[in-house]
C-alpha cells in the first residue's frame, strides 16, 4: 500500500492509524515562524465511526489504507445477515448487524447504498441520502393542520422513527433525509 | 487538449476587492514609514547563502553563465543582507518583500509570501514593541477598532494557559499536563526536547487564545529559542524576542538583534550540525553576513511581519488563498 507524508494528508484518504483504517476529515498546517512545523489532523476510525485529533510531525508518514466506497443494491434480510450486490457484476456480500449499524433503520429492499469496504471485506454501510418510506404506525393527526408545526412520530416500514407533520397518516408515503433522520415530504409517485 | 485548457482554473484567488486592499495596506505601510524617516530598502532575493535554521526549508537555483556555475538561495527572509545595510551606516531602514519558504502551503501559510520587515537603530525591544502597536493601530484605524494592546511575557502566557513553568525544563510536569489534555501525542513528538515541547505546547495551547480581540505581545522567549536574539542581560534563560498574535494568528517576530559575530557564528554552527544530525540539506553560512557582523552592526531592534496575513485579519478572511492573487493552489 502506498505510503503518505503528513503534506499529502486531504479530506478523505484513507491511512491506517493505530491498525485501523481512519477517513482523513481536516488537516491544518501548524507553524511558528521560527520552531517546529506540526500538523493538527481530524480523522474518521471507520471501523468505530468515532472522531479523533491527532498531531503529527511535519513530514511523517502513514500507510495507506485499502478501503474503496462500492455503490451496491440492498437486497434482503436472512436473520443473521443483510444481503448487498454490485449492481455490475452481481457479486454479493452479507454484512451482519453490528456493520451494518444505524442505517439499518433506513433499508428498503432494492435501494442503492454505500458499502465501505476494508480490504474486500465490509466496513461500514452508508443509507442514500434521501429515502422513500411508508408509515407503518403513526396517531391520528388533527383535523385542519396542514403546517409543519408541532409534529408527531411516525414509525417507517424499515423501522425508523421520524417526526412528521400532524397531518400525515398511516399507509402515506414520505421522503426522509437519513443525514438529519428528519421528514421532508409527502412523496408522490 | 481543448479539455486541458477548459478545466484549468486561470482565475484569481481573491477577488478585486483583495487586490485593492493589498495596495492600500502597502500605501499606508509606506507612509508610515516615510513620516518616521524610515529608508525603503530592496535587497536581492537570490544569493549565495541563507539562513541556517533547520526548521526552514529553502529553494535552491542554480545560476548559469558559461562554465561559471552557481547555487542560489531564494531568501527566507531579507534579514541578513539587511543586516549588511545597516552595518553599512544605512541607519533606519524597512522593506516590502517577497520571502520564499519550502514546503509550507495552508491555512496560514504560502510558499511564497509577502514580509515587511525593518529595523529601528538605537531602539530596545520595547521602544520597536511601541511602533509595532502604531503601525496596527493604523493599519486597523479604517477597518475596526482594537482593544488595548496586551504585553505579556512567554513564561507568564505560558503558566497563564497551561500552569507550567517555560524556563525550567521539567520533562514529567510536561508529560503529566500533555497527558490531562488528551494530547499525548506530545509525549511521542517531543521527547526529550524542551524547544519542540515549547513548540508543540504553545501553538496547541496558547497561541489558539492570544489576541481574541486586540494586538497580543508576548516577550521575553525562552533562551533555547532565542533565534538572532540577545540573551537579556540581567537573566540568561530569556532572549530578546517578541512575537505577534491576532486572534490566535502569529503575525511577526521581532529580536533586539544580536550583534556579537562570534555568537552568531557558535548559533550558525549549532543549527549546521541540527541539519547534518536530521539528514537535512546543508548550506553554507553567510561569511559576508559574519564578517559585517565583525565591522559592527550598530545596536538596533528589527521585526518582521507576515503581510498576506495582516490582509487575512484585516478583510476578514479564512484561508491566505483569499488574500493572494494566485495561491499556491492556483499557480
Amino acid at each position: 500500500m502506498a505510503i503518505y507524508s503528513t503534506n499529502e494528508f486531504k479530506g478523505g484518504l484513507k491511512i491506517m492509524l493505530d491498525n485501523d483504517p481512519c477517513a482523513i476529515i481536516e488537516n491544518e498546517f501548524v507553524k511558528p515562524g521560527k520552531g517546529q512545523a506540526f500538523n493538527r489532523v481530524k480523522i474518521r476510525n471507520l471501523k468505530t465511526g468515532r472522531v479523533i485529533e491527532r498531531t503529527f510531525k511535519s513530514g511523517e508518514t502513514l500507510e495507506g489504507a485499502d478501503v474503496a466506497d462500492i455503490e451496491m443494491q440492498y437486497l434482503y434480510n436472512d436473520g443473521e445477515y443483510r444481503h448487498f450486490m454490485m449492481p455490475d457484476t452481481f457479486e454479493q456480500y452479507q454484512i451482519d448487524d453490528k456493520t451494518v449499524g444505524d442505517c439499518r433503520l433506513w433499508l428498503k429492499e432494492q435501494d442503492i447504498c454505500i458499502v465501505t469496504l476494508w480490504n474486500d471485506a465490509p466496513l461500514a454501510v452508508t443509507p442514500p441520502n434521501f429515502v422513500i418510506l411508508a408509515i407503518v404506525e403513526t396517531d391520528p393527526g388533527v383535523r385542519g393542520d396542514t403546517s409543519g408545526g408541532g409534529g408527531k412520530p411516525a414509525k417507517l416500514e424499515s423501522g425508523a422513527v421520524v417526526r412528521v407533520p400532524l397531518f400525515v397518516q398511516t399507509g402515506e408515503i414520505i421522503k426522509v433525509d437519513t443525514r438529519t433522520g428528519e421528514y421532508v415530504s409527502r412523496f408522490k409517485e | 487538449m481543448k479539455s486541458s485548457v477548459a478545466n484549468s482554473v486561470w482565475q484569481p484567488s481573491c477577488d478585486r476587492d483583495g487586490l485593492r486592499l493589498r495596495a492600500q495596506l502597502l500605501a499606508v505601510t509606506r507612509d508610515f514609514f516615510a513620516s518616521r524617516l524610515v529608508l525603503e530598502v530592496e535587497t536581492p532575493a537570490l544569493a549565495p547563502a541563507t539562513g541556517t535554521d533547520p526548521q526552514l526549508a529553502f529553494f535552491a537555483t542554480q545560476y548559469r553563465a558559461g562554465a561559471e556555475q552557481q547555487t542560489l538561495f531564494l531568501q527566507t527572509s531579507p534579514e541578513f543582507a539587511m543586516k549588511r545595510l545597516l552595518a553599512a551606516g544605512s541607519g533606519d531602514i524597512y522593506q516590502i518583500s517577497k520571502a520564499f519558504r519550502n514546503g509550507e502551503v495552508g491555512r496560514f501559510h504560502n510558499p511564497e509570501f509577502t514580509l515587511l520587515e525593518w529595523y529601528r537603530v538605537g531602539f530596545d525591544l520595547s521602544q520597536l514593541m511601541d511602533e509595532v502597536a502604531d503601525l496596527i493601530a493604523c493599519w486597523f484605524a479604517p477597518y475596526r477598532a482594537l482593544l488595548p494592546t496586551e504585553r505579556i511575557s512567554y513564561s507568564e502566557v505560558f503558566k497563564r494557559y497551561t500552569g507550567l513553568d517555560a524556563l525550567c525544563f521539567d520533562l514529567e510536569a510536561y508529560s503529566a499536563y500533555a497527558f490531562s489534555q488528551h494530547l499525548t501525542d506530545a509525549i511521542r513528538l517531543c521527547g526529550q526536547e524542551h524547544s519542540v515541547w515549547l513548540d508543540f505546547l504553545f501553538s496547541h495551547q496558547v497561541q489558539p487564545q492570544l489576541g481574541a480581540h486586540c494586538l497580543t505581545m508576548v516577550y521575553g522567549y525562552p533562551a533555547c529559542q532565542a533565534s538572532l536574539a540577545q540573551l537579556n542581560q540581567q537573566d540568561a534563560r530569556v532572549a530578546e524576542r517578541v512575537e505577534l498574535f491576532m486572534q490566535g494568528i502569529e503575525l511577526g517576530n521581532g529580536f533586539f538583534e544580536l550583534t556579537d559575530a562570534d555568537e552568531q557564528e557558535r548559533r550558525f554552527e549549532y543549527e549546521q550540525q541540527v541539519r547534518q544530525q536530521q539528514d537535512l540539506p546543508l548550506v553554507a553560512q553567510d561569511a559576508k553576513f559574519l564578517a559585517a557582523l565583525q565591522s559592527g552592526l550598530p545596536a538596533c531592534a528589527g521585526i518582521a511581519i507576515g503581510l498576506d496575513r495582516v490582509l487575512m485579519l484585516l478583510v476578514e478572511k479564512e484561508s491566505i488563498d483569499d488574500v493572494l492573487s494566485f495561491s499556491h493552489h492556483r499557480i
